[in-house]
């Protein structure tokens, strides 16, 4: 537990509209904001005075990659909401950027903040007074409620699961190589360096993998995968190809070795789409409405999202209502095609799912488009990135514990590799023992904290100890 | 009831805690009496014959720097001296002492008997008085004392039960009597009691080992001396002899394990899983084909040896079938067979970490009583808890040592944070900081807070202070000496080394792990003589900079929750959030800060901030009435 370290969060409310804002408070605010910032007129956030507002790029300093075009409201100590200095990254590009520009600032050394964690630095350093105490108790219970609840979600899921066991291995080493140093005198096995650096090999290996297939990391590498589903003749077809025609620019193909398993990309708002099985796109205009139904409904099952075509100029099929009910749990757009004809098409009360969780009724993502005369396209767009971005925001907190997830893990890899190369160096075992541990603190983030006590167990556990 | 003269401070019991402690309170100017059973018992070592080890003789070295016996009696009573983890790094290093039983318990009562203000008695105490919530005295069996305060080191005598097979009778040690009165009336004072055991080998005859199927280990040479203080040892060496036990003697404790009174279920307390009995690593690890056994001299003219990794509670005549069985010991005589014994402990959540009881003032328990096992954990807590009294009567602020500042730091946090389930032993893994806690720098860490106290001398502090100097001249004599390639690279290539293209420092030289400080002081030496101690602080600043000062700056992370205060009146009841387990067991350890609070098992990182902003807001409450007045335990 620290005090005065600096944190930082995505301070808007998820998953609405394209601005926010990330914030950071605390020693290094300004440092930070500094390494990732560049000015056209070369401006430094430290040089910056108090209240001002400069504009600028987000950079990846690493890369050179421009992340977004961003606005930096400095706010230096002690006037401000935490009496710290805070640096807020006002940026336009919606949710993805904000996630990549919280991720940036958290590898150049902020830490992510907790539920309420602002607020409650606003207090202890005397911002708020005895009356607003009450009020700041009140916020950071019900976050902190809310988040072991997402937490607990979390620890049920995978992740979390995989996480224990990559916990677990470098408990293992960490168990070697204390009872190496604790009980030199004990004939215990003992573990050659070459076979440490193997398991550490190992244990990079997974933590690779999951960092990789973290739902953001999948998402940024693969593409948010969509499912575009109707009855047959509604419209599919032509709107894939208008949204390829439209873009053609940045559309990807990638040929496979049957026509099945090619996947088509579309890049929108700087988010990779994969559009799912587009073969079968193609080529269920011609079938049973049965098949098609059943096809619509596989694809659907993978998918993170779910553009449903209705045909504007018919009335609701029972199919349609079918559709829409089996879809309802997923992040759906209702795109109602042919907005060219007349139109027919009407929703009674019962015909929609009730709108997402807190949401209210017109949140139900519903767009008219006419594929054909390639009108509101750009509408249906613009919903697509806001519904991608509200896929793993819409459940309270969700974003905000991966990217902890996410970020914890980095960091664990991080003291695994420094692990290796200090193995490698025959670095004496004391030392190599403050990399795992670090690894485990790190895993700590997500897990609960290791203890002495756990490696102590481990070691009890697995060795014959006792001169 | 005779009434007796009255002291400033009463230790009962005078094994490894109580002579630290009684030592301790009458070196800072207070009058001071220690009561033990036996005058002969003086720091008896009951268990094996060394001191130090692993974490262990770090202990030992705080100790010393802090103005305690324990190191200094070993380097007299020492009969090998090894240094441990040579291999590995400095901060995981260890002396490791086999000491001569009866030469340590007559050096230990010598220091006693020549501390002016202390005296000795040999009585048995029955019972702590107390008046109005403090502790003003005890009872002997013969009369009764008045002091200001009273600091119990026990030991394993409260209401100790000794098993050997089926059989148990009440002892402290082998062959002497337990405290039950004693026991009984702290329970009646309303504190938690638990039950832990621990247990001991046979000990064996000399004459009847056949020493010559074994492996020798010898001592190092020249012996190093555990005391800053000892200049030479000079008893004579001997080494300790390693066999090991096989499939026979496994047999035969699988026969007869239905005899141990730990496996028919006899023994209620719980056992140190790092020092089990043979029959539980033959139970537990059933495929491993054979355990070492330490043979242990037990003095020079002592003829028994310490069968150190046989602890026991068979009877008597299985001992002497299994030990049979081991190589070398086939004519084996047992002297005194082993034993399991089983005694009362206070859970040591019940003290402040100045270890004076939460519920009597005054009153101090230090050692095995606080559920601890080992000779140098016990010295530990008996120098603090002998500090800490002196320190109250002259109403001092109480001695707190860091987890960042010392092992014993380590051990009383733990203690009286989290409590323990068994015998607590410290390891190094224990210790957050281990890196910047090495036995090497025990007195640049120390000896000031000794000084300050009273407890190192003048002369004592001044060679501190030199020393400190010379390894910060040697520090910046090698930073600005440079070396040119052409005096520098001839040694490196004699050492594999890859050579230099420009100038280059001794500092910059010495980092690279393949040279030592010899190899630079061949072509620029300090001038003056320099002593090793010296030469190693500098060659340890510099080689593993990178990794002291990592763990140097979370340690100042550290510092700073610690230093967030908790008052000790503060009210738990009521925080907003907080679960009734969370609260309940806030109010049992009543930590004096934030940094301790969140090292109490349980207590999780939400539980902290709510926690955080209560105490803020009590602070806030208070502010002109009481305010921040609270840093320590009063």
């Amino acid at each position: 537990m620290h005090i005065d370290d600096t944190i930082a969060a995505i301070s808007t409310p998820a998953g609405h509209g394209g601005i926010g804002i990330v914030r950071l408070s605390g020693r290094d605010s300004v440092k930070i904001a500094d390494r990732i910032f560049r000015s056209p007129k070369k401006k430094k956030v430290k040089e910056t005075p108090s209240q001002r507002i400069l504009y600028g790029h987000i950079v990846n300093p690493s890369t050179g990659e421009i992340i977004d075009e961003a606005l930096i409201s400095v706010m230096k100590a002690p006037n401000t909401y935490t009496k710290e200095d805070i640096v807020e990254i006002n940026c336009h590009g919606g949710a993805i950027s904000l996630r990549r520009i919280l991720e940036l600032v958290l590898s150049k050394g902020a830490r992510p903040a907790r539920p309420g964690e602002f607020t409650q630095r606003a207090f202890l350093n005397g911002r708020i007074d005895l009356a607003q105490a009450e009020a700041v108790l009140d916020v950071v219970n019900s976050l902190t409620v809310q988040s072991q609840k997402t937490a607990v979600q979390q620890l049920r899921g995978r992740l979390s699961g995989k996480i224990e066991a990559i916990r677990d291995e470098i408990m293992e080493l960490a168990a070697f190589i204390e009872a190496y140093i604790d009980f030199q005198e004990e004939d215990i096995e003992s573990l050659a360096l070459g076979d440490m650096k193997k398991r550490a090999l190992n244990i990079k290996k997974s933590l690779e993998k999951l960092i990789e297939s973290s739902r953001y990391g999948l998402i940024l590498r693969e593409g948010l995968r969509t499912a575009i589903i109707g009855r047959p003749n509604v419209g599919k077809s032509s709107l894939l190809n208008a949204l390829l025609e439209n873009d053609r620019a940045i559309v990807t193909e990638i040929p496979g070795t049957t026509r099945d398993v090619i996947e088509d990309y579309l890049n929108i708002q700087g988010l990779p789409i994969k559009i799912m099985d587009t073969a079968g796109i193609r080529d269920v205009e011609d079938i049973a409405e049965k098949e098609g139904v059943k096809r619509s409904l596989e694809s659907m099952e993978d998918a993170d999202m779910v553009l449903l075509i209705l045909d504007g100029s018919e009335v609701l099929h029972e199919t349609d209502r079918e559709l829409i009910k089996k879809s309802a749990c997923q992040n759906t757009i209702l795109v109602i095609n042919k907005s060219d004809l007349p139109q027919k098409i009407k929703f009674a009360v019962t015909d929609l799912p009730p709108p997402p969780v807190n949401g209210k009724k017109e949140d139900f993502h519903i767009v008219k488009i006419s594929a054909k005369k390639e009108t509101g396209l750009d509408k249906l767009k613009n919903k697509i990135a806001e519904t991608a971005a509200g896929s793993r925001t819409a459940h309270g907190t969700d974003t905000v514990t991966n990217i902890r997830h996410v970020h914890a893990l980095e960091k664990t890899l991080v003291s695994i590799n420094s692990f290796i190369s200090e193995v490698t160096n025959n670095t004496p075992p004391e030392f190599l023992s403050v990399e795992l541990r670090e690894a485990l603190d790190a895993t700590g983030e997500i897990l609960g904290l290791t203890s002495p006590d756990d490696i102590l167990n481990k070691i009890f556990s697995n060795f014959c100890i006792g001169k | 009831m005779k009434q007796n003269r009255d002291y400033d401070i009463i230790v009962i019991g005078a094994g490894h805690a109580g002579c630290e402690a009684a030592l301790a309170a009458a070196r800072m100017g207070l009058s001071a009496a220690v009561f033990t059973m036996s005058l002969d018992s003086i720091g008896r070592m009951s268990c094996n014959p060394a001191i130090g080890g692993l974490a262990k003789s770090h202990l030992v070295k705080e100790i010393d720097a802090l103005g305690g016996e324990m190191a200094k009696i070993t380097d007299k009573a020492g009969i090998q001296f090894k240094i441990l983890n040579k291999s590995k790094g400095p901060a995981v290093r260890a002396t490791r002492v086999q000491a001569d039983r009866a030469l340590y318990s007559k050096y230990m009562r010598q220091a006693l008997e020549a501390e002016a203000g202390l005296d000795i008695k040999q009585e048995i105490v029955e019972k702590i008085l107390i008046d109005k919530n403090r502790g003003c005295g005890i009872t002997t069996q013969e009369c009764s004392y008045r002091a200001k305060a009273v600091i119990i080191a026990t030991g394993t005598f409260l209401n100790g039960l000794i098993h050997i097979g089926p059989e148990s009778s009440p002892a402290g040690r082998a062959g002497e009597p337990p405290s039950v009165n004693l026991s009984k009336s702290l329970s009646g004072l309303g504190f938690k009691i638990g039950r832990l055991k621990t247990g001991t080998p046979p000990r064996l005859d000399k004459q009847s080992i056949d020493f010559s199927v074994m492996d020798i280990q010898d001592g190092d040479a020249p012996p190093p001396p555990m005391s800053l203080f000892t200049k030479e040892i000079t008893n004579p060496q001997l080494p300790c002899y390693i066999t090991h036990t096989n499939e026979r003697t496994h047999k035969i404790i699988l026969d007869n394990l239905k005899y141990s009174p730990l496996y028919s279920g006899r023994i209620r307390g719980i056992g140190p899983r790092y020092c089990p009995s043979i029959e539980d690593k033959i139970v537990r690890f059933r495929d491993k084909p054979g355990h070492q056994v330490f043979l242990e001299p037990e003095g020079l003219d002592s003829d028994e040896y310490y069968a150190n990794g046989i602890s026991t509670s068979l009877p008597q005549e299985v001992q002497i079938k299994m030990v049979r069985s081991i190589r070398g010991l086939e004519n084996a005589i047992i002297n005194k067979p082993g034993y399991a014994i089983e005694y009362d402990f206070v859970y040591p959540t019940q003290l402040k970490p100045a270890l004076e009881t939460k519920l009597i003032q005054g009153l101090f328990l230090a050692g095995q009583i606080n559920g601890t096992s080992g000779y140098e954990e016990a010295a530990a807590q008996g120098l603090i808890a002998g500090i800490n009294a002196a320190l109250k009567l002259k109403k001092k602020k109480p001695f707190i040592l860091g987890r960042d500042e010392a092992y014993i730091g380590v051990l009383i946090d733990d203690l009286v944070t989290k409590g323990t389930k068994e015998p607590y032993r410290m390891f190094t893994s224990r210790a957050e900081y281990r890196l910047l806690l090495r036995q090497d720098n025990a007195d640049l860490r120390l000896m000031e807070k000794g000084f300050n106290l009273g407890l190192i001398n003048k002369t004592q502090f001044n060679a501190l202070t030199e020393k400190k100097a010379a390894i910060e001249a040697e520090m910046k004599r090698i930073k600005a000496t440079r070396v040119k390639p052409q005096i520098i690279n001839p040694v490196l290539r004699k050492l594999g080394a890859a050579p230099v293209r420009e100038d280059a420092t001794l500092y910059q030289l010495l980092k690279r792990p393949e040279i030592k400080y010899a190899n630079i002081a061949e072509v620029s030496s300090s001038g003056s003589g320099i002593s090793q101690d010296i030469i190693n602080q500098v060659e340890i600043r510099t080689k593993y900079k990178g990794y002291v000062r990592r763990q140097a700056e979370l340690a100042e992370k550290f510092k700073k929750i610690e230093e967030k205060a908790i008052p000790e009146c503060f009210i738990y009841k009521g925080i907003h959030g907080l679960s009734k387990e969370i609260i309940e067991k806030l109010e049992e350890v009543r930590p004096l800060n934030l940094g301790q609070a969140g090292r109490i098992p349980g207590v999780t990182p939400a539980a902290m901030s709510l926690l955080m902003i209560a105490v803020a807001r009590q602070g806030h409450s208070k502010k002109g009435t009481k305010g921040q007045r609270h840093r320590g335990t009063e």
